[in-house]
Formats: C-alpha cells, structure tokens, sequence
C-alpha cells in the first residue's frame, strides 16, 4: 500500500469512530491502534488476574461463611473478568500465551494498586470500596470504547463490579460500627490505601501525554484529573457517613468548584512502584509464575487427554 | 510438551423462545471443557439455560473488505419493502 492510500484509510478510520462506529476484529485499523489496544488491554487483563492475589490472600481467613462465600465470588468474577479482556484482546492477533509471556517477564504492566499487601481483614474492605470504586469510574467509559470486543467485556464486567463495591462497603462499614479495635483497624486500611487509590487514576494530566489520542479512540472519555475528582467527591461523604477519616489534613470542601480541594499525591512513590519497587511487586509476580509453572503438568495432561480420545475415534471408525 | 489450548467460541441462550448469542471465547483442551468453563466464565448470574462451543478455527467469516459486493446490492431492493407500494389511504390493516 502506498502512503497516500494508507493516508486516505486513516482518515475514514478516523472518521468512522467520530460518527460513534465500532471497530471489529476483521476491519481494517491502523497498526498503532492495534498496539495501543493490546497494550491498554492486556494489561487490564492482567489488572485483573493479579488483583486476586491480596484478596486470594485472605479468603480461608474470612470471618463468617457469609463474608468467604462473598470474597470468593467477587475473585471469581475478577478471573472472569480477566479471561473476558484476554480473549478480547486475542482477537487483535496475539496469542494468549505471548501475553502472559509479556507479564511473566515484567514487560506488560499491572495496575500499581495490586503491589501493596493486605495485612489485615479490613483491607478486604478498603479495596472492595475504594480499588472497585476507583475502578468502576475507570471503567464506565470504556464500555463505549471504539473497539467492538473491548467494549462489550467491559459492558459485562461493569454490571458485575457493583457487587464489588458493595461488599468492600459494607465490610468496612460493619467494622467502623463495631468493638474500638475493629474501628481501627478499618480506619488504618483506609489509611493505608487511599492515596494509592487516587493513584490508580494515573499520572496528572499534565504528565499524560496519551491523553488526546486516547480520547479520539474512547479509550478515555474525560482526564485522569477529572476522573480522580470525581472520586473524592463520590467518596468523601461516604468516609464521612461511617465515621471515618479520610487521611488527607488538606481536604476541604470548594464551595465554588463544587467538589473538594484534597492534598499532593506523592508521586515518587507512584512511580517507584511502576518501576518495580513497591512493596509487593516481586511476590505478585513469584506468585503468579509459581501459579502458571505449577500448572503446566495439567495444561499438557489436559491436550493429552484430548489427542488420545481423538485416536480412539479414529481407530474405531478405521 | 508446552501446546496453547485451542480457543473457542461460546454462544449462550439465555433463556429459551431466544436464539444462542455469541457471548466471547475461551480456551480449553477440548469440547467438554470447553463448556465447563463456558459455564463458569459466562454464565456465573444465571446469564442462560444453554451453551453452544465451537472451536474458533471452524467457523468461516466473510471478509469487512467485499462487505461491498456482499452486503450493498440489497440496498437498492426498496420493493422488497412493505413501504415500497402505494396504496390508497382509506386501506386498513394491510
Ligand atoms: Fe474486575
Ligand atoms: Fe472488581
């Protein structure tokens, strides 16, 4: 193809998303649409895949069989939820198992809110309400995403995160209404993990430089900024309505703005858990290799098993 | 031995007087498995009363790129349209 002809593609491409039509599998896309959409959802694939482990974490120690039948469902459903977006981004022409090799050696990425540790029961709370809260204003957008298959896994996983979320409430809320120990202990997870939670909303604006390409291609339908101010907002009142305290000295309601002025993002930390130095990142990724190696032996039984009933058809229709 | 499991595609009745629909893929070893875990990925909310798998590699797809031969001869057929032909007002019910 020549320039001008791939030129002229673009255009219509271009054009076609504009007037709000979908892209399928088959359609002809530019090669850097294709990159972008399996880099952004391989890894919220893996977002999701990694993201059982704090939780898996805690499952044979839930306190009632009410709270364990719950958190096993909810990781469930994040598996779930994984396996919808790989077989979504499969239909972009990667196998799955190079995308597990791309997160197997460090070269695809994860949400950094997955390499801090749960340490204890209320974290089980915090990141219901506040990593699936995050999440949700995340994800709501990208059921309108361009790309066909992106957007009706996503259309799927939002119905199921609800739940997510209000579980991870009312988890917390029990506690923050409990014994002076158990409000506590939910006050320091909620300590512990709301700034990473404003973090999952990415880079400020200013740092983003995706942010217009992304837009164009609904990936993104308003700025990470926007998006983390609508998180405080939504849930500053909810702190509020269980007693609890958001651990920001600097909040404080903008009566003009209409929304609240919170304090600085530490965003060394931010970026040195990208890089690979947060609490937590070597242990997911041993956990998760462990996992995938550990499970060899049953993925080549399982082919076995397939060959050899195969044979047997074979043999008795010879 | 290191082989990828096949991938299939997974389509869900959801409940019945409604045609199976296309709901995702999977990977599995075989067909059993691969409606076992169609069971599991797509239908954890009571989403259907009945799962179709085919593996992907049988189903032929038409190509976006003739979507003009194939699919725009229809678009002149207006007579194949109720609204095609005229009629006098006073005509009910047809
Ligand atoms: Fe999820
Ligand atoms: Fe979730």
């Amino acid at each position: 193809m020549s320039e001008a002809q791939i030129k002229s593609l673009e255009e219509e491409f271009e054009a076609r998303i504009a007037r709000n039509e979908k892209i399928e599998p088959k359609d002809w896309m530019p090669e850097k649409y294709r990159k972008t959409h399996i880099r952004q959802m391989s890894q919220h694939a893996h977002s999701e895949i990694v993201g059982m482990l704090p939780e898996g974490n805690w499952i044979t120690r839930a306190p009632s069989l009410r709270r364990k039948v719950a958190l096993l469902a909810k990781v469930q459903d994040e598996a779930g939820h994984g396996l919808y977006l790989y077989s979504a981004t499969e239909t972009l022409g990667v196998s799955r198992d190079e995308l597990f090799e791309q997160l197997h050696t460090g070269k695809a990425k994860y949400s950094s809110i997955f390499n801090y540790p749960t340490v204890t029961w209320a974290d089980m709370g915090a990141i219901g309400w506040l990593v699936d809260g995050a999440a949700i204003i995340n994800q709501v957008p990208l059921c309108g995403a361009s790309y066909g298959p992106y957007a009706r896994a996503m259309v799927r996983v939002c119905k199921e995160e609800s739940f997510h979320q209000r579980q991870g409430y009312e988890l917390i809320l029990t506690l923050a209404k409990g014994t002076p120990e158990q409000k506590e202990m939910a006050q320091d997870a909620l300590n512990r993990f709301w700034w990473p939670a404003l973090m999952m909303f990415g880079p400020r604006d200013d740092d983003s430089p995706n942010t217009e390409q992304s837009m164009k291609w609904k990936l993104k339908r308003k700025t990470n900024d926007e998006l983390r101010q609508q998180f405080i907002d939504q849930t500053v009142p909810q702190a509020e309505l269980i007693g609890l305290t958001i651990p920001d000295p600097d909040l404080k309601w903008n009566e003009d703005k209409g929304g609240y002025d919170s304090g600085k993002i530490n965003w060394d930390e931010f970026w040195q858990v990208v890089k690979g130095h947060g609490p937590c990142n070597k242990k997911r990724m041993n956990t998760r290799v462990a996992a995938w190696e550990n499970g060899q032996w049953v993925r080549d039984a399982a082919i076995a098993h397939r060959e050899k009933q195969e044979q047997r058809k074979m043999n008795k229709t010879a | 031995m290191k082989k990828e499991w096949p991938l299939w595609e997974v389509f869900v009745r959801s409940k019945n007087g409604l045609e199976h629909r296309h709901f995702g893929s999977l990977h599995a070893a075989d067909a059993d498995m691969a409606l076992v875990n169609a069971r599991d990925v797509y239908t954890r909310r009571s989403e259907g009363v009945s799962i179709w798998v085919v593996e992907s590699k049988h189903i032929k797809a038409s190509n976006p790129e003739h979507n003009g031969e194939l699919f725009e001869p229809a678009q002149d057929k207006v007579y194949r349209h109720p609204t095609f032909y005229d009629l006098p007002d006073e005509i009910k019910h047809m």
